[in-house]
């Protein structure tokens, strides 16, 4: 392996969740209110993303008021807490910026079923259990 | 100044603890062998030779040989020189490693840039780019060499030609991380020259300590004497 992206492997965080475009999810993002800080949840579609290894950002996209709203996290970032996946989608595209253009019914994306997924939940979620077994603190998820 | 070759690895970025990204060169430093110690009595100046990079004797010129072999030190790819104040305090055969440098501290990077052949004005000047449309043909030409009064071409007009492939130096980068085990240094920003680019990143220079804080004194109170120069003008 080439050692930047062992560095990148040593630099991130262990694991990030398995995100496809097309999915559902909420961004437990940590935000600073005065000297507090705080964890919002940013729940949209997976639109976008882009970059490799620790460089990796996803772009999320939701409807606020009838307003189209995008943000960019960065996967490895120390303050994104955590990622989940609500809802798979089944898209056929890699970029969905044709999202942008679109209001109300037509922001449909059918859900994705089946095997797979059922498979991949599953084991998201043996992966998640794991993980809060060997840390001593669990997993911190605001809702 | 302080002084150790390297080979740049790559660049990636790193997290600070508020979520800041930094964009780090990870560059490949050291360790380096100290090959000759140069002194006053003898060559008339004080200075110490550094190998970097072992490579095969067969692949290493005969005379260049010869002296590595004088002081039984293996064959090293890159040498170079680096000037000291004061009698050399290592002996040859020491090692230097990227320990001799801190973190925070402000470095020089030479590297090769990569070549980009006989080059336009556009990419070799930043010169700006015509329109592309209504007819116009001038879409990456130059422009005008001169006027018709001077009849000449300036010397040092900026035109196109062969651009890259050149030394360059990278000042001022802060070390932001020092990884002694693999011998690695982070550095905040960019280095001319390709990845695994061998010989570009050839040292990280730190420029002398007390020169530094006044290069930006020199540049700010240039600008800040244009400034009031220009209201001048209006009035």
């Amino acid at each position: 392996m080439h050692l930047i992206e062992k560095l990148e492997r040593e630099l991130g965080k262990k694991k990030t969740p398995t995100i496809h475009v097309g999915d559902t999810v909420e961004v437990h993002y940590l935000i600073k209110e005065g000297d507090k800080e705080r964890v919002q949840l940013f729940i949209g579609m997976v639109i976008a993303h882009k970059g490799r290894g620790i460089r990796r950002m996803v772009t999320v996209r939701r409807i606020v008021q009838g307003e189209g709203v995008e943000r960019s996290f960065p996967m490895h970032s120390p303050r994104v807490k955590d990622i989940t996946i609500t809802r798979r989608g089944k898209v056929r595209r890699a970029k969905l910026y044709f999202m942008r253009d679109r209001v109300g019914k037509q922001t449909r994306v059918t859900e994705l079923l089946g095997d797979k997924v059922r498979r991949e939940r599953e084991f998201e979620k043996a992966l998640r259990a794991s993980m809060d077994e060997a840390s001593a603190t669990p997993v911190e998820v605001g809702s | 100044m302080t002084l150790i070759l390297g080979r740049k690895l790559g660049m990636t970025q790193l997290f600070a603890e508020d979520g800041t990204v930094t964009g780090v060169t990870v560059v490949a430093a050291g360790p380096c062998v100290v090959t000759q110690v140069r002194t006053k009595d003898k060559e008339g100046y004080d200075a110490i030779q550094l190998g970097f990079e072992d490579v095969p004797d067969k692949r290493c010129a005969k005379p260049q040989l010869g002296a590595f072999r004088k002081v039984n030190v293996a064959p090293k790819r890159f040498l170079r020189e680096e000037r000291l104040q004061a009698p050399a305090a290592v002996k040859v055969g020491d090692l230097l490693r990227c320990d001799v440098f801190k973190v925070g501290q402000k470095v020089d990077v030479v590297g090769t840039m990569k070549g980009r052949g006989y080059a336009g004005t556009i990419k070799r000047h930043n010169f700006q780019r015509g329109p592309e449309t209504h007819g116009c043909m001038n879409v990456r030409d130059p422009g005008s060499l001169a006027s018709k009064r001077i009849g000449k071409v300036v010397k040092g007009k900026r035109l196109g030609g062969h651009y890259g492939a050149s030394r360059e130096t990278s000042k001022n980068l802060t070390v932001v991380r020092i990884d002694l085990e693999r011998n690695l240094l982070f550095l905040k920003g960019s280095v001319a020259g390709p990845n695994d680019g061998f010989g570009p990143v050839q040292s990280a220079r730190t420029p002398p300590q007390k020169k530094a804080p006044p290069q930006q004194p020199k540049a700010a109170a240039g600008a800040k004497g244009a400034a009031p120069a220009k209201q001048e003008k209006k009035k």
